[in-house]
């Protein structure tokens, strides 16, 4: 079964995918069968008519958005991963989640008029872009002055513990009510999405994906150290920046529609090495997309308990399935290797 | 000597800034690397030959270049006259033109060797790396004059040190470049793989007509494998000259300040503890082993020297014989130096 997907993963990941969304698509609180949700994706009316907008507004947006969110995480995490030669780096290293967590915890927690100012998730989602753009700018002025990448890599985590002190702070000088709404954020959600955020997060993504594109010959050659790929011709500064830049879209884009959503960006790549064989970017970079929206489907697939209107924060299940798997990589292969 | 110059550095400045305080490892260096030619750069712990590589392979930046006297590279090498050559830019290597082996260690070890080599050709690709016929052609040499064959489908974190320093070298060769700088790539090998890679590097600079500076702390195997040395000296300079001249006008012995290891002779110095001289008797190997023991143990070897000592060979086995009264005979060093201990 390994070997076979070890083997055919251009063929299997893109099926594994497929199906997932079909299952993720027809499941939910009201029952509907997979005849009448093919149905209406294929554009023909189903015997009732609600189930249209049920499946077009509600499932596909959130399919959706696990597919872009899975893939450009997963992305990220591959990016940084590769630039920091750090097999526990993710896309959250560079502090971008902390400035978005930030923003969301000043809109959220200073508002004090709670519910009112942020009724509306596009206010968070543009506060937490603000966030992440606002960090972004500082970790890209400063791996402008700094040489070496576990500088900046060190840096972006400092960054990122000083950001989530100052959200304690103003947890703790909040009302409980304002700290349930930052809290509810932080669980991260793939649902709340609309088609046109759905635009606009697909170009956020589609836009990471080509930067990466352009980069593999630089990425591949990071994985040797930087004083080898500079005597490859590389050009460190100019290369690095675009890689945190394409990271800062990625992990931006989704942490702002969707949250901080943990675990994926640093345990996909590992599945997926674990997976194709190959240290090789052309090949990883397709291969970690495609698997960062399988996995975001399962789990998402997951949250919904099946038979029940419950549905669990994705980062509990991201970070339930993800943990044991991480260890499992390690203890299966000894080590993690890069 | 030497063929074309491939690589000059006129008034080359070598060391480290942070804006304020400059230390300064080399200075106002003149020097040049030529083809068919093995330069061994040495020098001791840390008077900063890695940095002098790093500076010439243009992955550091040089320390006050004055405009005027750039280091330069000829035309030849691609270099235009007047204008200084990307050394100066620091961030700046000639991918196409120098390749390097350091000692960085490669933390993706789960590449495998025919990908490591491929990295080689990488200047020479676009963004899409999709090897041509000539690339695979050039990688196929490389790990042909390397003789790692059997290795090229292997991890890195499967191979000894010695084999991962052979596809080292053979990433740079698919580099194809006409110079090569190399540091320290004999470090932590066992001495079978240090005369293997100096063998190869000596035979690259001859058949295929490179410059290659090795920095190696490995004295025997440079004086007998380079062409020319490069002495750091301790006034920031670099004192160049074949092996063989450095060693009998004492610049070696001056910069290393031996520590009881006698250049000349190429052996460790050992005081005559023992005060007491033997006479020896013997030829070929044997002798030369036999009187290595007695000196290591303390004893003077000396013509005028009681007891005698002979080295007998009789069928391929080996016997000493010592003119004590009676005479007695010993099948091994050992017990010879056993007997020798108890008469001191």
């Amino acid at each position: 079964m390994i070997k076979i997907l070890k083997q055919y993963w251009y063929f299997v990941l893109p099926v594994l995918l497929v199906i997932l969304f079909l299952v993720n698509i027809s499941l939910g609180s009201v029952r509907i069968p997979l005849s009448e949700t093919l149905k209406v994706l294929s554009g023909i009316t189903p015997q009732e008519t609600i189930w249209t907008d049920i499946i077009i507004d509600f499932r596909l947006t959130k399919a959706f958005t696990c597919i872009l969110a899975g893939g450009a995480l997963a992305l990220g995490g591959l990016l940084m991963q590769t630039l920091f030669r750090n097999p526990l780096a993710g896309p959250d290293v560079l502090g971008l989640s902390s400035g978005a967590s930030l923003a969301v915890a000043i809109i959220v927690m200073t508002g004090g008029t709670g519910a009112a100012l942020f009724s509306h998730s596009f206010t968070l989602a543009l506060a937490a872009s603000v966030g992440c753009t606002f960090i972004f700018l500082l970790v890209l002025a400063i791996a402008h002055r700094v040489r070496d990448n576990i500088s900046l890599l060190i840096i972006g985590l400092m960054i990122g513990a000083a950001t989530s002190s100052i959200v304690s702070v103003l947890q703790f000088i909040s009302r409980a009510e304002d700290q349930q709404y930052y809290l509810v954020w932080t669980f991260g959600s793939l649902g709340s999405l609309n088609w046109g955020e759905i635009q606009i997060l697909g170009v956020a993504v589609f836009i990471g994906i080509i930067i990466s594109i352009i980069s593999i010959k630089s990425l591949n050659a990071w994985l040797l150290g930087d004083n080898y790929a500079t005597s490859l011709g590389i050009p460190l500064k100019k290369s690095r920046m675009l890689i945190i830049i394409g990271t800062s879209i990625l992990t931006g884009s989704v942490t702002a529609f969707c949250g901080p959503i943990a675990f994926v960006g640093l345990a996909v790549p590992h599945l997926t090495r674990l997976l194709i064989d190959t240290t090789n970017h052309k090949t990883l970079i397709p291969a970690v997309v495609i698997c960062g929206g399988v996995i975001m489907l399962f789990c998402d697939i997951l949250t919904r308990m099946p038979g029940s209107d419950f549905v669990l924060p994705i980062n509990a299940i991201t970070a339930l399935i993800g943990a044991p798997v991480v260890i499992w990589v390690i203890l299966r292969s000894k080590k993690i290797r890069m | 000597m030497g063929g074309n110059i491939l690589l000059s550095a006129k008034n080359l400045t070598v060391g480290y800034t942070d804006g304020i305080f400059q230390n300064i490892l080399f200075e106002n260096l003149n020097i040049d690397l030529r083809a068919d030619e093995l330069v061994c750069f040495m020098g001791p712990n840390g008077i900063g030959k890695s940095t002098l590589i790093r500076t010439l392979a243009g992955l550091h930046p040089p320390l006050d270049l004055t405009p005027a006297c750039p280091a330069r590279l000829p035309k030849s090498y691609g270099g235009q006259a007047g204008r200084p050559n990307p050394l100066s830019r620091g961030e700046g290597a000639i991918p196409t033109k120098i390749s390097v082996v350091l000692t960085d260690r490669i933390s993706a070890v789960n590449m495998t060797v025919e990908e490591l080599v491929t990295y080689g050709r990488y200047p020479y690709l676009d963004w899409n790396i999709k090897l041509k016929k000539d690339d695979i052609e050039v990688i196929e040499k490389a790990v042909e004059f390397t003789h790692i064959q059997h290795l090229i489908s292997k991890k890195l974190y499967e191979l000894s040190d010695g084999q991962l320093q052979m596809a080292m070298i053979a990433r740079a060769l698919a580099q194809d470049t006409p110079v090569i700088l190399l540091d320290e790539p004999t470090a932590h090998l066992d001495l079978n793989n240090r005369v293997e890679i100096m063998n190869l590097l000596r035979k690259l600079s001859r058949t295929e007509n490179k410059a290659i500076l090795v920095a190696t702390h490995e004295l025997d195997l440079a004086l007998q494998t380079a062409d020319l040395i490069w002495l750091a000296t301790l006034d920031r300079k670099i004192l160049t000259g074949i092996p063989e001249d450095l060693v009998l006008n004492g610049s070696f012995d001056e910069i290393f300040q031996f520590k009881g290891f006698d250049l000349k002779t190429g052996k460790v110095f050992h005081e005559a503890h023992r005060n007491m001289a033997v006479n020896l008797i013997g030829e070929g190997h044997e002798y030369l082993w036999t009187k290595n023991a007695l000196e290591r143990n303390g004893f003077v070897i000396s013509d005028s020297g009681k007891p005698t000592i002979t080295v007998c060979l009789t069928n391929t086995k080996t016997r000493w014989v010592i003119s004590t009264s009676p005479e007695t005979d010993f099948d091994s060093l050992k017990s010879l130096l056993k007997k020798l201990e108890k008469l001191s």
